[in-house]
């Protein structure tokens, strides 16, 4: 995607960046230029801080680009600015994290935001009402809170399994929520009878319906 | 002449007057009232703990029940004020504690309260019910302990967004037994646990308590029991608002908040689970106070509980509420009275946020008793401006803050000049101001011909030049607090206004371009006004007189020069002993 020649270049992106048809590398790229000149049109508002300040100078004719620019964190850099006190300084939302879920069999794929919900119970239950066919079936035994869904129209159940970092399929609820959500890059709700013949998860057969 | 009326009777009559600024007009008539005045005074508020000394206050006033004292300027709030500068109130407390034994209440704001002040405190006052410490520091949880053990009839402990030592939560469990007279308190600020079953105890043999504010570590889980525990509570402050959804905590929230027919303040929902918020939906209707300002959820979560919130007086939220929040809020709060929408990425340059100056268009034009605004955001416009203003008349206290210094006004690349002109001509009993955006010295001069009743303004990366803060301090007749930062200020406006300062109760200026020399001359020649100069670089007293100060701050007082700063204040053109230094 980016281009292979190196992501470090010391000079400004020209023709590559040109001749791949629109696709903007400046945001990727490392130059001695800062990024984001380009990124926006309009005239960009600058702040030029403290040092900038000239007597009698008039601000507004300052839009171009100036050497003294910018990233997104450098208003961290003027004390007291925006003028909120420290206690609520993190206030940042929690990052979106959304993932695909496939079902087997299904045509199309969901994608849910694994941020929005705080446990696995809460998960299964979107898995309800995205896939309305699903009821849930609480698995006891050796395993607690082992969990799937299941079909009552043909009876199939199906696995809640999920590709983590590493690229491996694990099975939904062996971790701590918070860990899952950090590595898992994908879900996919995997049939029964292919969960214990084909990818080799280990399966308990003793099941109760709640 | 003989005196007209008896002193009972005149006595009688001044104990209706409860403004400080009625009981002062009325110590200004004659030496007689002047004296009657000051023998049954009872409350006292010193806006500047340096503008008068205590032994001054307890000679005037031997009476005094409740004492009311601010510390640092407004500016500390947004680390403009090193560390060190002052505001100490220990001080105070030891001429109290002698002058004042039947004290029975303390608020103090932006000072820095030791254990050791709280201690003094806890022994002092035989009789002491109210202790108020807001945006303070310097104490711990100890402190804390002193006074739950000590203060035998405490009503209130209110601990409002301090900076506390949080070494355990065991000091709550120093409140007695016996101790049953709490009707207010605010652990909000408080990081550390406090065990719970003493909370619930407190709680339970609290008869009178209307007001609880948790803090962060009390789980939802448990909050039914405490709500089942003070069913007659009007303020609430609930802990972290997130837990697993279990239907047997989501039923036992949704019972006890049904339970609480007094409660018309909820605030707290800090890490919001949206899953839990329908357990408030019973209790909106008759809120009249909200703070959601934690809350980080989405505008749709938001949105409809605000929608339920028909007789919401104050509203505190952030930018997830977003135009559409707004918009819903025009139509169905008709009684707001106050809004506060603080930003939840302040940092961050660019961010996309759909809350824009609309959100704000929307409320003034929605809801007629609206008088009191803090609004952050990203853009804005001089037409949005003059319709709130030609929408709100009524509005008291008007604070904008677009996040990036000098933004013009995104639709057509103007200065903001005109916006805020039409604010001060048309809201013509405004009393504060806190402008932002790119502002020329014009907007100053529709200020200082229009803000006649301004109390208090703030101005930031505005202006153009010395004429801007002119127009200010020769047109405002009102002002009385102005603060100023990083604006192109510099001797002249100030010089030639020196005697305005005097009846102000303080100016502060940093990052602009007022010179030594000029903070020298003024000091010198203002024996009535402090000139502070706050100057962290080396050898201060080597700098020529030419160079622009870091920081000033210039206030008013009786009581001469302090002797508690630290290297990097001085007070100009007074020598040590207070004498005018003239060299």
């Amino acid at each position: 995607m980016a281009s292979e020649t190196s992501c470090f270049t010391t000079e400004p992106p020209t023709a590559p960046a040109a001749a791949a048809g629109g696709l903007n590398f400046n945001d990727t790229e490392l130059t001695l230029r800062l990024p984001g000149e380009s990124r926006k049109s309009g005239a960009k508002r600058r702040f030029s801080g403290v040092t900038d300040l000239k007597l009698g100078e008039n601000d507004r004719s300052d839009t171009e680009c100036s050497g003294v620019t910018e990233s997104p964190s450098s208003k961290e850099q003027v004390v007291g600015w925006p003028p909120v006190r420290s206690h609520r300084k993190n206030m940042t939302k929690r990052d979106c994290k959304y993932v695909k879920v496939a079902v087997d069999g299904a045509p199309y794929l969901r994608k849910v935001d694994l941020e929005f919900y705080s446990g696995y119970q809460q998960l299964l239950c979107a898995f309800e009402d995205l896939f309305s066919c699903f009821t849930i079936i609480n698995v006891t035994g050796d395993v607690l809170n082992e969990r799937k869904l299941m079909d009552p129209v043909n009876g199939m159940e199906y696995v809640p399994t999920y590709e983590d970092k590493d690229g491996d399929w694990m099975l939904v609820g062996d971790v701590p929520w918070k860990m899952f959500v950090e590595s898992c890059k994908r879900i996919r709700l995997m049939k029964n009878s292919e969960a214990i013949n084909g990818s080799g998860i280990n399966h308990r057969q003793l099941y109760l319906f709640t | 002449m003989a005196c007209s009326f008896p002193e009972e009777v005149l006595e009688y009559v001044f104990s209706f007057l409860t403004s400080q600024k009625d009981r002062n007009a009325v110590s200004l008539v004659c030496k007689s009232w002047y004296e009657m005045e000051r023998w049954c005074r009872k409350r006292i508020f010193v806006g500047n703990c340096y503008a008068v000394s205590p032994r001054i206050m307890i000679r005037r006033f031997p009476e005094v029940k409740s004492v009311e004292l601010k510390g640092k300027p407004h500016f500390a709030d947004f680390n403009l004020v090193p560390d060190g500068w002052g505001g100490y109130v220990y001080p105070w407390i030891v001429e109290i504690a002698k002058g004042y034994p039947w004290l029975e209440e303390i608020r103090l704001k932006r000072m820095v309260v030791t254990d050791e002040s709280l201690e003094l405190i806890a022994k002092s006052f035989k009789n002491f019910k109210v202790l108020v410490l807001s945006s303070c520091e310097g104490f711990s949880t100890d402190g804390l302990a002193a006074i739950a053990a000590n203060c035998r009839n405490l009503r209130v402990l209110d601990l409002r967004e301090c900076e506390v030592e949080d070494l355990s939560g065991h000091w709550l469990s120093h409140f007695p037994d016996t101790f049953t007279s709490l009707e207010s308190l605010n652990i909000a600020c408080l990081g550390s646990e406090v065990s719970f079953s003493a909370l619930e105890r407190l709680v339970a043999r609290s008869p009178n308590l209307k007001t609880l504010r948790l803090n962060r570590t009390v789980p939802l889980e448990k909050l039914s029991k405490i709500l089942q525990r003070a069913p007659q509570l009007v303020d609430f402050g609930t802990g972290a608002y997130s837990a697993d959804v279990r239907s047997d905590v989501y039923s036992g929230l949704v019972d006890a908040f049904s339970g609480c027919k007094n409660l018309k303040s909820l605030s707290g929902f800090w890490d919001v689970t949206p899953a839990y918020l329908p357990v408030i939906y019973s209790v909106c209707s008759q809120l009249t106070s909200l703070n959601l300002s934690y809350a980080t959820t989405q505008s749709p979560d938001l949105t409809k509980i605000v929608s339920q919130c028909h007789s919401l007086q104050r509203l505190v939220v952030l930018d997830y509420i977003e135009d559409t929040g707004l918009n819903t809020i025009s139509m169905s709060c008709k009684d707001l009275r106050e809004l506060v929408v603080f930003p939840s990425d302040p940092f961050v340059a660019d961010a996309i946020v759909p809350l824009t100056e609309q959100g704000l268009v929307s409320v003034s034009y929605g809801c007629p008793k609206l008088q009191s605004v803090l609004y952050f955001c990203r853009q804005m416009s001089n037409s949005a401006l003059i319709s709130i203003s030609k929408n709100r008349p009524n509005l008291t206290c008007f604070r904008l803050c677009i996040i990036e210094p000098r933004a013009p006004d995104y639709q057509t690349l103007e200065p903001l000049d005109i916006g805020f002109g039409s604010i001060v001509e048309n809201c013509k009993q405004l009393t504060r101001l806190s402008m932002s955006g790119l502002l020329t010295d014009r907007v100053f001069e529709y200020i200082g011909t229009h803000a006649k009743k301004l109390d208090m303004l703030s101005i930031a990366f505005a202006g153009d030049s010395d004429l801007g803060l002119h127009h200010v301090l020769s047109g405002c007749d009102s002002l009385r607090k102005l603060e100023i930062r990083d604006c192109p200020f510099s001797d002249k406006a100030l010089l030639a206004n020196a005697s305005k300062l005097e009846r102000m109760r303080s100016l502060w200026m940093s990052s602009c371009y007022v010179s030594f020399g000029a903070c020298k001359l003024l000091g010198q020649r203002m024996p009535g006004l402090n000139v502070e100069v706050i100057d962290e670089r080396e050898n201060i007293n080597s700098i020529p007189d030419y160079v622009p100060v870091e920081k000033v701050y210039i206030y008013r007082t009786v009581s001469g020069q302090r002797f508690d700063m630290p290297d990097f204040v001085s007070i100009m053109g007074k020598d040590r002993d207070g004498v005018y230094n003239l060299s």
